[in-house]
């Protein structure tokens, strides 16, 4: 603990939900990961949301400019990144118009009264300046002239006023690590890597950090800091991961685990370009990643690499999921093995590039030429993605089909806790390959259990094979166009992607497996149900959650877990999709639904809301 | 990939053309340009010391796409346009295989355009056969983007409006090291062509000039008809002037910045005046002008047309990958989860 002169009283908390925003070019993003690393050395539990638009440098002071990170971090268990923020960090009046409403009423306020001027706060869109007039009654505002103070803090340093502006985060930084008792060496550290060429940035970049802290300290507007004990979380060796990397690391552990060399074929799309980014870094493990002139090229390359035996890979968003329909029929009919990862987005078209939504499932599941089923899974969490990716790479290449996982941009560049595992502790993958000159081997012959095709790898003797997109003879796998043959084969193809319930899990249920409501929801949105079922539960309200991250095919028990229920409530970030789905699986219910379409993740306190007014219904 | 599989190279059976005869009916016209290109392949893929194993033909849509099914090797049929992104596929993942990619005009040059030109730029060692019948033959009919402008098809009955590609200029212009032109009459050509097209390190492409017997019948008749070819074809070979026709007289020479076409003896003009053919310059210029050479004006030049070494795609990322194991500290994926900031509970 820093010596801390002043001795404001500490008051310990439990959990807090902080923003930081400003400029997309202000550094937001940088400063919210600065922070998590700190709270991770604290030894918190926490997830975080990262908040940017669209534009790399969208006009400068604008609310369509304003880039948001908000970490939420605690003594408890986390599981959402926060609905309302305990302390906002705004660093101009565009960030404050921006995320006032994310604020919760009493929350303190922390801004650069040096951006308070006129111009700024009429760009921003206030008549007025909201630091003197009525907008911030009841909020605990500390007032900091952040860019003055940063200037001063490395005067000595002779440096351009430009770049010494930039390191402006930090001093807000610096303020916000002296409010909760954090030591400034671990980010002291981060400036010494990353600047390492540039010792002069090191040192301005240090001197602000400590000019903000001391700052902090300094002040009257702060009379208490705060503190968050460690979580209680199980033994092990934990760090920070983003559902993207996760996603990527999942691979590279399934390319190992398989003995397969990995191929990913891909192509740039926000939100899903980190997965090829880091797939590219790490050749030592044999993984090639091919970045393609197209996202037809990128699963088209893939599925020439799961012809020759490779771990094939294509990673995309929802735009990229359209140009690959094609080919993901391809893949379907000359059953190769195949991971699609849809980083999902805001749609359509080009839609709401930098936000979240889960709107793709419908796509994801159907949205092929003629009878083509995959199996669609989804993470459900950013840790979560590592081991779906893992599982998708199994079951794509044990069953011998395409497989699509479903994320979204909020899970991909949002970040959490992650327990590392032990490659040792994961399951085996064992790919179907065909002997060399086995005599029996016929290109569509397949395993009585799984119906899955041998997978004969060019290069292996006397096995010989084409395979294509025309329908293909059962067994012989020659083209065919016979009319009943089509008809088996378009069954059998139904058929091998619906045994794969027999080799997942069945749903689990969290809660009683009865009750007056049961909260059914899939993919990225576990953390908040989570957070607003085991709420209500602990009101001694008759509420349980089943989410669900095996869609295609559903788990065997899933009718099952719905029949002794009085209400079930389906809750997506889309229009209505899954539960579309789910009353075309299983008719014989009566399925309400909670549907939200902004882009932005679900709030806690809206869920609560929700399913009050629907357990109300059922008492009146 | 198993390494145990590909055996000693120096113990390659002979293999003969009936190694890579398929069970399949072939089902192109009677007649069609594709069954001579057929029987060329057969002839080459043994004179190239590979194992039958490690031939693998990816194709897209189309009359010619239906090549795989036609070979006793490994194949995929693919979707249209998409052959180049799929063979790019299998020859980054195992260098080790013999890529043969077989297109046509509507599958490379406009539907799969896009992947047509990225492949070639890369300098993939992929072996392309470009068949060019200059028309939609599967489909029936309509213009392709090589059909000369003004034609009349079933798409276009008052005449194409649009300008066509020339491949070579297109493939050239992509940065291709590799371009050759036959024509489907001359399997001796041909043959000869496509190993050389095989030894090549790097994209080729051969494009053959292919009748469609049914919707474009004729369409290369000035050049490859028994009366006319000698003095529509210019047969290049590296260090020999540019000589051609019946009575082997005519000629092509350099004259400020374009070709022109002379007969020797008159104007003095002599052997030693032509220009002579250098396909490995690494300047496209004189290659350009050659691929563009039309009849009647011209004649229209066959064989190598530009066979320029560069660097493959998959090498240099087989050589980055083994710069990545000496450097790495990473022995295992165990190795990089536990790598950077982590903290233990």
């Amino acid at each position: 603990m820093m010596d801390n002169t002043k001795k404001n009283p500490i008051v310990e908390l439990d959990n807090v939900v902080l923003r930081f925003a400003g400029d997309s070019g202000d550094g937001m993003q940088l400063t919210g990961a600065l922070f998590s690393d700190s709270a991770a050395f604290a030894g918190n539990d926490f997830a975080t949301f990262p908040d940017y638009p669209a534009e790399i440098r969208a006009p400068q002071g604008t609310v369509a400019g304003v880039s948001g990170f908000q970490i939420h971090f605690g003594h408890t268990n986390i599981h959402t990144s926060g609905d309302l923020a305990d302390v906002l960090v705004a660093m101009n009046p565009a960030s404050l118009k921006a995320t006032l409403k994310w604020t919760k009423p009493n929350a303190t306020i922390i801004v650069d009264t040096d951006t308070f001027i006129e111009k700024g706060f009429l760009k921003a869109g206030y008549e007025n300046n909201p630091l003197e007039d009525d907008t911030l009654n009841g909020f605990n505002v500390i007032k900091a002239p952040v860019s003055t103070m940063t200037k001063k803090a490395v005067e000595e340093l002779d440096l351009d006023t430009k770049v010494a502006l930039k390191s402006k985060n930090m001093f807000a930084l610096g303020i916000v690590l002296y409010l909760f008792n954090r030591e400034l060496d671990k980010t002291n550290a981060f400036f010494e890597r990353k600047f390492k060429k540039n010792p002069i940035i090191v040192e301005a970049n240090k001197r602000v950090l400590r000019a903000g802290y001391n700052f902090g300290e300094n002040i009257e507007a702060i009379s208490q800091t705060y503190n968050v004990q460690p979580a209680a979380l199980e033994k092990g060796v934990y760090r920070n991961i983003t559902g993207n990397i996760a996603t990527a690391w999942g691979f590279l552990a399934a390319a190992e685990k398989s003995g397969l060399q990995l191929f990913l074929g891909s192509y740039p799309i926000t939100p899903a370009s980190e997965i090829l980014q880091e797939l590219t870094k790490y050749k030592e493990f044999d993984s090639k990643a091919f970045q393609a002139e197209d996202e037809i090229a990128g699963i088209c390359s893939a599925i020439g690499a799961s012809y020759t035996g490779s771990l094939a890979l294509t990673t995309t968003s929802g735009p990229g999921l359209s140009l690959k329909s094609e080919a993901i029929g391809l893949a379907v009919m000359t059953e190769l093995p195949l991971v699609i990862v849809d980083v999902q987005r805001g749609g359509p078209s080009t839609g709401l590039p930098t936000k979240s939504e889960q709107s793709d499932l419908m796509q994801a599941l159907f949205g092929r030429n003629g009878e083509a089923p995959v199996i669609v899974v989804a993470a459900i969490t950013s840790e979560d993605c590592f081991y779906s990716a893992f599982e998708a790479s199994k079951l794509a290449v044990e069953h011998m089909t395409p497989v699509i996982l479903l994320t979204d941009g909020a899970l991909a560049n949002g970040s959490e806790v992650f327990k590392i595992p032990k490659l040792s502790n994961l399951p085996k993958i064992i790919p179907p390959l065909a002997k060399a000159n086995d005599e029996n081997f016929k290109p569509y012959k397949r395993d009585a259990e799984k119906l899955n095709r041998m997978w004969a790898v060019p290069g292996t003797e006397g096995l010989r094979h084409r395979i294509g997109g025309l329908e293909k003879e059962n067994i012989s796998g020659n083209v065919s166009h016979d009319p009943l043959n089509h008809q088996l084969m378009t069954q059998i193809r139904e058929e091998k992607v619906q045994r794969v319930a027999n080799y997942i899990p069945e749903q689990h249920l969290i809660g009683a497996d009865e009750g007056d409501l049961l909260v059914v929801s899939w993919g990225g949105t576990y953390g908040v149900m989570l957070t607003a079922v085991e709420k209500m539960q602990a009101e001694g309200k008759k509420i349980s959650l089943a989410h669900f991250k095996y869609i295609n095919p559903l788990p065997k028990n899933t009718a099952e877990i719905f029949k002794k229920f009085k209400r079930i409530l389906v809750c997506e970030l889309n229009n209505g999709q899954f539960v579309n789905y789910l009353r075309m699986k299983h008719p014989g219910f009566i399925y309400q639904q909670y549907n939200k379409i902004q882009g932005l993740p679900f709030m806690v306190s809206e869920l609560e809301e929700k399913f009050i007014s629907i357990l109300n219904e059922q008492t009146s | 990939m198993n390494e145990e599989q590909h055996i000693d190279m120096q113990n390659i059976p002979q293999l003969t053309s009936d190694d890579f005869v398929s069970d399949q009916m072939v089902k192109w016209c009677p007649g069609c340009g594709d069954h001579a290109i057929l029987k060329a392949m057969e002839k080459v893929f043994p004179q190239l010391g590979v194992r039958k194993e490690d031939f693998m033909v990816v194709s897209g849509i189309g009359c010619s796409s239906r090549f795989p099914y036609y070979m006793n090797t490994y194949g995929i049929h693919g979707i249209h346009g998409r052959a180049a992104a799929i063979a790019s596929g299998v020859k980054i993942a195992n260098p080790k295989l013999s890529v043969w990619m077989i297109t046509g005009d509507g599958d490379s040059m406009a539907i799969g355009g896009n992947h047509f030109i990225h492949v070639v730029r890369r300098n993939i060692d992929i072996n392309i056969v470009l068949f060019n019948n200059k028309i939609y033959g599967l489909t029936k009919g309509q213009y392709s983007p090589t059909t000369p402008k003004g034609s009349i098809t079933k798409t276009s009955p008052q005449g194409t409006f649009d300008e066509p590609f020339n491949p070579g200029e297109l493939i050239i212009g992509a940065q291709g090291k590799f371009y050759a032109r036959a024509v489907d009459t001359n399997p001796k050509m041909m043959t000869e062509i496509l190993v050389e097209s095989a030894k090549h390190k790097g994209t080729s492409v051969v494009e053959i000039l292919q009748n469609c017997v049914i919707f474009n019948n004729k369409v290369h008749a000035l050049v490859t008809g028994r009366e006319t070819k000698d003095d529509n074809q210019l047969l290049l070979e590296a260090g020999k002037p540019m000589i051609y026709g019946k009575n082997r007289d005519k000629g092509i020479v350099l004259k400020g910045t374009k070709l022109e076409t002379v007969v020797i003896g008159e104007n003095g003009v002599t052997e030693d005046d032509l220009l002579v053919h250098d396909p490995t310059t690494p300047d496209p210029g004189i290659h350009v002008m050659l691929s563009k050479m039309q009849v009647p004006e011209f004649p229209v030049a066959l064989g190598i047309i530009r066979a320029v070494p560069a660097d493959t795609y998959e090498d240099l990322m087989t050589e980055s990958i083994k710069v990545a194991k000496q450097k790495s500290p990473f022995k295992c994926v165990d190795d990089l989860l536990m790598s950077g900031s982590t903290w233990e509970i």
